[in-house]
């Protein structure tokens, strides 16, 4: 909302000393922020004077056209000097022809720059020296008039004065942020009761003190719907609707940020924006039997004022005559009864209408309008009648004609209370409010209230329709308390809890892959059918379950993610595209599975909902499981003066899963398998206490071309929170033995397909309590392995808590060989 | 008792002579002196203090002195060994100590050489400013949150005094999962999932919730339609908007030190009385107001910056959440991590928080590699 201060001080008698500073952080201390202070004036700066006309001479140019070359006297300060050719003047060439000698016009000299960047410079011209421009209104910026030079009246100014004082009256604006609570700040006049509250002066209300005459006899208006409660419309007869809007209104209309359209428009916009009431004017001729309000019938159809056919909706409230409909109530009129430069008679309209209907059928149009976001946000109901007649008096003041009928119809909605306890005020406040202070407040802002004992009674004003429960009331009061007053307290619960475990954990993983290496992205969680498809992720996979956006940012992104590689994947191009290289990077969020087209039920908010309705959301929300992704390509270890680069490769995919797990006590087995996008040969499945929680490994060369990552790129994906569902909580500790290690190796020739991590369980499980730690040191294929077989080199180490003999460590080695023998049929090597 | 050795060769134990003794001593410590590393004062110890060195042979022939004579030389042979064993003691050490500090010396390393300790790995800014809020409210005893993101409507909207025509659902504009008659949306704000922690985890509930919200809004320096909120929610007995202001201002002070905050009434459906939040700048402390000298980038030298909305919860949501407001009253806030983070830090654009460059993560600790 824009308010002119000086339309604002029409509106009140602001104390002097009250400046638009001071009144700027009043308003904002009551709830009404102001944004910006705009000062409106001149479009212009440099030289901008009044000049006369001293003589023209006509001089046709070979071109066809004709240019006038003019002296102008620009006042003494300005003009060149006299010679024998001319009086003290300047030279300007102009083509236009509607101006004579002894005319003022306005100059704009070498220097000045004109709205749009236009500098204005002496420059030579059809062979003489233009020393300036005479201006036409569009060129200043004052209107759309480029029929001719501005001619200004006689006697109305004198050569030399500066015609920027005299164009543009300089003004303040405010630029307010109005809640949709107080809605009657949408309005000078209520904008204008808060200054006077904050300011200790009386409000005298032009919308109320001076309730107009009673009316009738005017167009038949019938409500056919309970959604408009009441309805105004005013007969103007004899007006002309082309005469000019007065300019002190047009300057207002353009401080407020409304262009000027012509009277009757103009007019009705100024109303509205002075008391909040929206009024629409119809061409009284063109208007085919009586006005009915009523919503909707299928199939109608109505051509709004912007041209557009809409086809109507059964929960649109309609403004109909016999013709049909003719405005869409409270959003936009329609073009058959538009008040057209033929038109001598106006209805003018001013109805109240329920927000909500004007709410949805804005939207469902997608026609916002100051209008539709009054009602939307509730207009005054008592206001209807005021506001039509201080509009039928301006628009006869300028447009001639007068107010020959009226019809009043509906009634404004009874004025609503609440009831409370004083002592509500002080405990929500947390400040003490006494009842006095209370009443004082409450009166201030005109809100009537009864009191009995500690029970108030609040009667809520026609204009504060948001003043519904007694929590209304105590923010009323608390907003002009002012919640500086509020002390300071820290509340501490009785009950504590630490950080949950959940969060802690998840907290840990974090800390733990970033100290690893990795740095963290959050990538936009939307994605695409055909970035699934390049995954090559395909048939019943859950991956391409995608809940669809009904309103998505962008169609090409129109599904929630089910997995989290196509945004690091585009991360890594972002990168790289940076000549970022070597990355290694992680994202923790949400993925989303598509879980059917269950409603989401919406109980009621009168009360708790039953246990089976919050389950029935539930059911009906999708699985979205917390997930943890990273990708890594290019250098793991630059090269440097320590030696060669290491590139980056699958083992690092799996340490990072690694270490995720690790960091929640847990430890993580793998298995090789095949699934998309990895390949097919270098993926393995991630497992916690047998659950699987994820893959690893390096990704399919398809994908990697596919997504244009660097060749050998690797990718790790994890549902996190199946992995802190296996968190362990400390785990246990036994004795630590401080007697000798003994240490065995054994090497197994095995088949190519045995997994290493298959031969190192079987040789744990072999070798009983008395191994303390088993490693793989060595895999070899070669001949002396054999086609088709690798060699596996484990150390293992016993200890207990005795010496060991030779004997018994070497039995054991025996057993854990056995195992491995008889399982895999692996052979000792020599 | 044997009787006395009468069988003597005077001439076989001449190396015991005091004079001979002098001699090998004199040239050994010539020898230990002179010698210029630990190594060949190894060799010289050999050579005069070894087994087969004169002093050692001399040694053996003391028993083939008579027994009057034995006392007297084996004194003798005994001190010139005494007297070696030490020279070269003192020798070992003094060259030991000279080899080890020119050792030192060789040894000497570039320490200010890169050490390499693989790629470093970094959290994302908007993660470490949750996890220090998180900190500041557990520290008080508060729980932490979480609920899902796509979200119902009743959770999001309807329990939050959000009506199905209200105007608030405009300035908030949905992402709706298809299609929006199944009441499915991404929540717009963290608020349900204190609607979930009431009715999971009951009252009295000091709770709050941070994670990503969701709106249709655009994407440019200052917007994004994806981001992070934090929100409390207190509900006990005897809440007013006093302990509301004593929250956010003791949240204020542990992040940014010694500022105050003031609220401005606002208008949120969720809480009545509401109001914004704003925080003292934390930079200029307000001195750049009026002072075009000492501009600040911070706070646009208006003091102050705007960081969140709050207020006392309306009734009508503790009712829809089965808690009875005759008995319980409460407070809730929240602010955007994301524009947290943009004040703080300076980072001047929002699309770098999404766009994964990964020299944003890193910044915190200076750099990219």
């Amino acid at each position: 909302m824009k308010a002119p201060i000086s339309w604002l001080r029409d509106n009140v008698a602001l104390p002097p000393e009250t400046n638009t500073a001071m009144l700027a952080e009043q308003l904002t201390k009551v709830g009404l922020t102001v944004e910006h202070i705009e000062t409106t004036g001149s479009p212009v700066t440099g030289p901008l004077v009044v000049g006369r006309v001293l003589s023209i001479v006509s001089e046709p140019q070979k071109n066809g056209k004709t240019i006038r070359y003019c002296r102008v006297d620009v006042g003494k300060a300005l003009n060149d000097t006299a010679t024998g050719d001319h009086p003290a003047s300047r030279g300007i060439v102009c083509g236009a022809d509607n101006f004579v000698e002894g005319d003022l016009v306005v100059v704009a000299l070498p220097g000045a720059v004109l709205p749009g960047g236009f500098a204005i410079a002496a420059r030579k011209t059809y062979g003489h020296i233009s020393d300036g421009m005479i201006c036409a209104e569009d060129e200043l910026g004052l209107g759309d008039d480029h029929s001719g030079i501005m001619v200004l009246a006689a006697g109305s100014a004198e050569p030399g004065d500066n015609a920027i004082d005299l164009l543009w009256s300089s003004d303040e604006v405010l630029d307010i942020e109005v809640t949709p609570d107080l809605s009657y700040c949408l309005s000078i006049r209520g904008l204008a009761r808060e200054a006077a509250i904050a300011n200790g002066v009386t409000f005298d209300d032009r919308y109320r003190a001076h309730l107009p005459e009673p009316v009738d006899g005017g167009h038949p208006v019938v409500l056919e719907s309970e959604r408009c409660q009441a309805f105004v419309a005013l007969t103007i007869d004899g007006i002309d609707p082309t005469a000019a809007s007065p300019s002190w209104m047009v300057e207002r209309l353009r401080a407020s940020g409304v262009r000027s359209i012509s009277l009757p428009v103009d007019v009705t916009n100024y109303v509205m924006l002075e008391s909040g009431q929206p009024l629409h004017a119809y061409d009284a001729a063109k208007l085919q039997g009586p006005i009915r309000v009523r919503l909707a019938q299928p199939g109608e159809k109505l051509r709004t004022l912007d041209g557009q056919d809409r086809a109507l909706d059964v929960d649109d409230l309609l403004i109909t005559d016999d013709s049909g409909p003719i405005g869409l109530a409270g959003v936009m009129g329609g073009e058959t009864t538009e008040v057209s430069d033929d038109t001598t008679s106006i209805v003018l309209e001013a109805a109240s209408f329920a927000a909500a209907s004007v709410s949805r059928t804005f939207r469902r149009h997608s026609l916002p309008s100051e209008a539709s976001k009054r009602f939307e946000r509730g207009v005054d109901t008592q206001l209807g009648h005021v506001a039509a007649t201080r509009a039928a008096k301006l628009l006869t003041e300028a447009g001639g004609g007068k107010v020959t009928a009226g019809t009043i119809v509906g009634a404004a909605t009874a004025p609503r209370s609440v009831k409370l306890r004083s002592g509500l005020v002080s405990s929500v406040l947390g400040t003490r409010v006494d009842q006095e202070e209370i009443i004082r407040l409450l009166n201030a802002a005109a809100i009537p209230v009864t009191v009995l004992g500690d029970l108030l009674t609040v009667t809520a004003p026609s204009w504060r329709g948001d003043l519904v429960d007694p929590y209304d009331v105590v923010e009323e009061i608390g907003r002009h308390v002012g919640y500086d007053r509020i002390g300071l307290r820290l509340p501490v619960p009785a009950d504590t809890h630490g950080l949950d475990p959940r969060i802690r954990d998840r907290r840990a993983v974090l800390r733990a892959v970033a100290a690893f290496g990795f740095t963290e992205l959050l990538t936009l969680p939307f994605t695409s059918e055909d970035e699934i498809e390049r995954l090559g992720i395909e048939g019943d996979d859950h991956r391409r379950q995608l809940v669809r956006l009904a309103n998505p940012l962008a169609e090409t992104q129109a599904y929630l993610r089910t997995t989290l590689l196509p945004g690091l994947f585009d991360a890594v191009a972002r990168n790289v595209s940076r000549s970022l290289t070597d990355l290694a990077l992680f994202e923790q969020g949400r993925v989303f599975f598509d879980g059917g087209p269950a409603v989401a039920p919406r109980p009621s908010v009168a009360h708790r909902p039953s246990p089976e309705e919050l389950q029935a959301i539930e059911e009906a929300l999708p699985e979205q499981p917390n997930t943890l992704a990273a990708v890594v390509t290019g250098n793991w270890r630059p090269a440097g003066w320590w030696g060669a680069a290491e590139a980056a490769d699958w083992t690092h995919v799996v340490a990072f899963a690694e270490c995720a797990a690790e960091s929640v006590g847990v430890a993580m087995t793998r298995r090789n398998v095949e699934r998309a996008p990895w390949h097919p040969g270098r993926c393995a499945e991630l497992s916690v206490n047998g659950l699987v929680v994820g893959h690893a490994g390096e990704l399919h060369p398809g994908v990697v071309g596919a997504f244009r990552l660097p060749e050998h790129a690797c990718a790790v994906e994890i549902n996190l929170d199946l992995l802190l569902a296996q968190s362990s909580r400390g785990g246990q500790i036994g004795s630590l033995s401080a007697f000798p290690l003994a240490k065995e190796d054994v090497a197994l020739i095995v088949d190519d397909s045995v997994a290493a991590a298959d031969v190192q369980a079987a040789l744990a499980e072999g070798a009983g309590d008395l191994l303390e730690s088993i490693a793989l040191f060595d895999v070899y294929t070669g001949d002396q392995a054999g086609d088709g077989k690798k060699s596996l080199a484990f150390a293992l180490r016993f200890r207990a808590d005795r010496t060991l003999t030779d004997g018994e460590a070497a039995e054991a080695r025996q057993r854990a060989v056995k195992v491995a023998v008889d399982r895999f049929g692996a052979v000792q090597r020599a | 008792m044997s009787g006395p050795n009468d069988n003597f060769d005077p001439k076989q134990v001449a190396a015991l002579d005091a004079a001979q003794i002098d001699s090998f001593v004199t040239d050994a410590l010539a020898a230990i002196a002179a010698a210029p590393t630990t190594a060949e004062l190894k060799q010289v110890r050999l050579n005069h203090a070894g087994d087969a060195s004169p002093l050692a042979l001399a040694n053996r022939e003391i028993g083939a002195l008579p027994p009057q004579a034995r006392k007297e030389a084996g004194r003798r042979v005994g001190q010139a060994r005494g007297r070696l064993t030490q020279a070269i003691a003192a020798r070992q050490a003094e060259l030991a100590e000279a080899e080890l500090s020119a050792a030192l010396i060789a040894q000497r390393v570039d320490m200010t050489l890169p050490v390499d300790r693989g790629p470093r790995g970094a959290l994302h800014p908007v993660t470490n400013l949750i996890d220090e809020m998180i900190d500041v409210f557990v520290a008080m005893g508060w729980q932490v949150a979480d609920g899902p993101q796509l979200e119902s409507e009743w959770h999001n909207f309807d329990a939050l005094n959000l009506a199905p025509d209200h105007p608030a659902r405009a300035l908030q504009d949905t992402l709706w999962a298809d299609p929006p008659s199944a009441g499915k949306l991404l929540r717009t704000q963290t608020s349900p999932v204190q609607i979930r922690a009431m009715l999971e985890r009951g009252v009295p509930l000091y709770v709050i919730s941070p994670g990503k919200v969701f709106r249709a809004d655009e994407y440019d320096a200052t917007h994004l339609p994806v981001f992070h909120q934090l929100e409390g929610l207190v509900v006990d007995k005897g809440i007013s908007m006093a302990d509301l202001r004593g929250t956010l201002d003791h949240l204020a002070k542990e992040m940014f030190g010694d500022v105050s905050t003031r609220m401005r009434p606002h208008y949120f459906p969720f809480t009545e009385p509401s109001a914004e939040v704003d925080l003292q700048c934390f930079v200029c402390h307000g001195e750049s107001v009026g002072n075009p000298d000492r501009p600040c980038r911070t706070c646009r030298s208006e003091g102050w910056i705007e960081w969140g909305g709050c207020g006392v919860v309306n009734p009508r949501v503790l009712t829809a959440c089965g808690v009875d407001p005759e008995v319980y009253s409460g407070f809730a806030f929240g602010m955007g991590v994301d524009r947290t983070v943009m004040f703080r830090t300076g980072a001047p654009d929002l699309r770098d928080f999404v766009e994964g460059d990964i020299r944003f993560s890193r910044s915190i600790i200076g750099g990219a590699r």
